[in-house]
């Protein structure tokens, strides 16, 4: 006997909760005790009063595995709204990566030029390396970063995606 | 107004919440607790012998009683003990309110003495866990912590005290506080929804209600909705192991329980329906069997209380989000107010009847020795005129009493049906007499469970609670035997039950009577005896050693694949089936 595993879809959700001690790791530790996949997870709180946090998740599973999730994230006592924005129609995804790449001569000149196109700002330089900041979908930051890989990357940091539903409406 | 300390806080917001037992065990982290329950003596608290009977009393009670059920435990080992109670709480949606001691908080993270992450562990066993910081939070907390633990799908919440909170002083006024204001479970069921369901039932041809623990934890009128809406459609009833009672087993629509050891007849009309309504359960594993043969061709309309029930396993074709007991009564509104009528179900019901006729709960008489079935048919016999309150340990006796012992109301059976969690009929047994000094209570036990939390006899001496241990006693972790004898050729690896104690003896030894019975023609003279002591009473049952509990479908199979008597087990099984649990 072999252990079947199933075809799997992305989908971004958004999770508006309490700002409490443990909503994290009560949100986070159900997706692992239900064998539920966190490809990213950024969160911060999003009220003056830092009442309210705002999670998104990106997320892996089949249509009725990603409905489930999202019942198991409205089950949680501090979870107030989910949005699956996959689902929802139009919405923006961004996320932000710092990228080191070290290099001299024909290399530098090189990751400058491509940094350049995508945009990318320098806020660390040396002789021999710079940092760059990059944001963006995470298709043009993967593009990059790959880009960078030929040019002496040396480490990145990335937040992982925030998301929003485009128009006047919340998500 | 005069401050009060942590720990007279917590007591006046449980006095606030109605609270008037606690089961716990006293220790370190909650000597604070313990000094002013010392003044209150408004509770009641017992003293259990280890904290797993405290959860699994506070289910017991909560069942019974329909209350929530009140723990407290200390820090560290108080806290884990408690766990297994907590998570089969969980599991079956029973309101408990967990107190836990815990280090002061400018020890935590320190590895101090009897330290846990008590949160941390609970996190994902509970419906909502809390780390109180302050007394001044102390009141909102208890308050939330009930609300929470009662509403909605019912199920634990976890309060854990650092000692120095309990002892620091804050103001308490018990009216402050917003606990309805963040959880606000589901309610009335969508009008639209509901007539929908209405329809496709008049229009069935061979309708089924599947009912489960939900219509009990809805409350009484769910149960006496059930019995109007099961009058007005005509339709069969079953029901899952927590569900047991919210349909009289003496109605001519009942078809007995379904799923693994369910009967032939429930489990052929889950099958066969048109229309299954699935009232408070869950489409849990031991019901559906293999989940792509479970009731084929069927349109299924599902109520439940948790959106998170719906479609998990099971694709259902009507869910409906809603408490249950509101939503059977807004269907029986609708289908007065139509002046509906049910399609002729007479072939429907002929075939029932084919089902019934196979007789599945037969089992081979013997005068030799006590057939385990033919105990609890006795047991049932002369004790269902007290209307009694049954808890049962898990294994072959636990089905054996769903099978054979009837009930007629609710809130009579309690049983660990989702965990499955052996020693939990003796503490829940004392839960549910606390609730109920007049009940009779009885746990059906095996020999094996019942040495889990056998240590809760001693609690049941000192508050003098008259509770009955009836012991099928085969000297077998029967269910496990029988699952290597279909399994695995009867290699019976570690599942007999050695060097068990004299029963009788250790009765005695805690101050209860001690009753051994191994001849079938004497049985009912000793289970009369058992029931006219006046005081706990253990039954020590000797059985017939190696029977099996059937009708069974083996794990991977389909409703229609039952096995129904011994001589269709083969002893093996492959690989794929040997994986399910």
């Amino acid at each position: 006997m072999k252990i079947q595993t199933e075809t799997a879809e992305r989908h971004v959700l958004t999770l508006t909760v309490d700002n409490e001690a443990g909503t994290l790791a009560r949100i986070a530790g159900m997706f692992t005790a239900r064998g539920y996949n966190i490809d990213s997870l950024t969160v911060a709180d999003i009220t003056e009063d830092h009442s309210v946090s705002r999670i998104t998740i990106v997320t892996k599973g089949p249509p009725e595995v990603i409905d489930q999730i999202i019942a198991q994230c409205e089950r949680l006592i501090p979870v107030h709204k989910v949005t699956d924005l996959t689902d929802a129609g139009p919405h923006v995804e961004r996320e932000l990566a710092l990228v080191k790449v070290n290099g001299t001569g024909d290399k530098r000149v090189e990751a400058m030029r491509l940094a350049d196109i995508y945009r990318a700002r320098v806020i660390d330089a040396t002789v021999s390396s710079f940092i760059f900041e990059i944001t963006g979908g995470p298709d043009k930051i993967d593009t990059f970063i790959a880009l960078m890989r030929e040019l002496g990357l040396v480490e990145v940091g990335r937040t992982g995606i925030v998301g929003l539903m485009r128009g006047s409406e919340n998500s | 107004m005069a401050e009060k300390s942590g720990a007279d806080i917590l007591i006046e917001a449980l006095l606030a919440q109605g609270v008037d037992t606690v089961f716990g065990y006293p220790g370190g982290a909650v000597l604070p607790i313990y000094d002013a329950l010392f003044q209150h003596p408004k509770i009641r608290h017992v003293l259990v012998r280890h904290e797993a009977g405290a959860a699994h009393a506070a289910e017991g009670y909560a069942r019974s009683t329909g209350k929530p059920g009140v723990v407290l435990v200390t820090s560290g080992p108080g806290a884990t003990n408690a766990v297994t109670g907590i998570a089969d709480a969980f599991m079956d949606s029973i309101p408990l309110v967990v107190l836990t001691g815990q280090v002061a908080t400018n020890l935590i993270g320190s590895d101090a003495f009897q330290e846990a992450d008590t949160v941390g562990i609970t996190r994902h066993c509970t419906k909502h866990n809390y780390l109180v910081k302050d007394p001044s939070e102390l009141g909102g907390v208890i308050a939330e912590a009930f609300h929470i633990a009662t509403q909605g799908r019912p199920g634990p919440v976890v309060v854990d005290i650092p000692k120095n909170v309990q002892v620091a002083t804050a103001d308490y006024d018990r009216h402050t506080g917003n606990a309805a204001k963040r959880y606000v479970p589901a309610g009335d069921a969508d009008f639209a929804l509901i007539t929908q369901a209405v329809e496709l039932l008049a229009k069935a041809k061979s309708p089924i209600l599947y009912t489960g623990g939900g219509i009990i934890n809805s409350g009484p009128d769910a149960s006496a909705a059930l019995r109007e809406l099961a009058a007005l459609t005509g339709a069969p009833v079953t029901s899952t192991l927590m569900g047991l009672g919210a349909f009289p087993a003496s109605d001519p629509a009942w078809l007995g329980m379904l799923g693994m050891h369910g009967t032939y007849e429930a489990n052929l009309a889950m099958n066969q329906c048109d229309v299954m309504l699935c009232l408070g359960a869950r489409f849990d594993d031991r019901v559906t069997g293999r989940l792509d043969a479970f009731s084929p061709g069927s349109i299924k309309v599902h109520v439940d209380i948790d959106r998170s029930s719906i479609n998990k396993t099971i694709r259902v074709d009507l869910p409906i989000v809603a408490d249950v007991g509101k939503a059977i009564r807004q269907m029986i509104t609708v289908w007065n107010s139509r002046k509906l009528q049910p399609q002729n179900l007479d072939e429907w019901w002929a075939r029932i009847k084919g089902w019934r006729s196979v007789d599945s709960l037969s089992y081979p008489d013997s005068k030799a020795e006590i057939m385990p079935q033919y105990a609890i048919e006795r047991l049932y016999e002369l004790t269902k005129d007290r209307s009694p309150i049954i808890t049962t340990e898990v294994g072959q006796h636990q089905m054996w009493a769903a099978q054979h012992f009837h009930f007629d109301a609710p809130n009579k059976w309690l049983t660990s049906g989702g965990l499955g969690t052996m020693g939990y009929g003796l503490p829940a047994a004392i839960g549910a007499q606390m609730g109920d000094m007049d009940a009779l209570v009885i746990d059906i036990a095996g020999e094996a469970s019942i040495q889990m939390n056998i240590q809760e006899m001693g609690t049941a001496s000192q508050y003098r609670l008259p509770v009955k241990v009836f012991i099928i006693n085969n000297e077998w972790m029967g269910m496990v035997r029988q699952w290597q004898q279909l399994t695995y050729e009867s290699r019976y690896s570690n599942s007999y039950s050695d060097s068990l104690p004299d029963f009788v003896a250790l009765a005695e030894a805690y101050g209860w009577k001690g009753i051994r019975c191994s001849d079938p023609a004497k049985l009912d003279d000793a289970i009369a005896e058992m029931l006219s002591f006046d005081g706990p009473v253990m039954f020590d049952c000797r059985v017939s050693k190696e029977a099996n509990c059937f009708p069974m479908i083996p794990s991977g199979a389909a409703h229609t694949e039952m096995i129904l008597n011994s001589e269709e087990v083969s002893g093996t099984m492959d690989d794929e089936a040997k994986a399910l649990v």
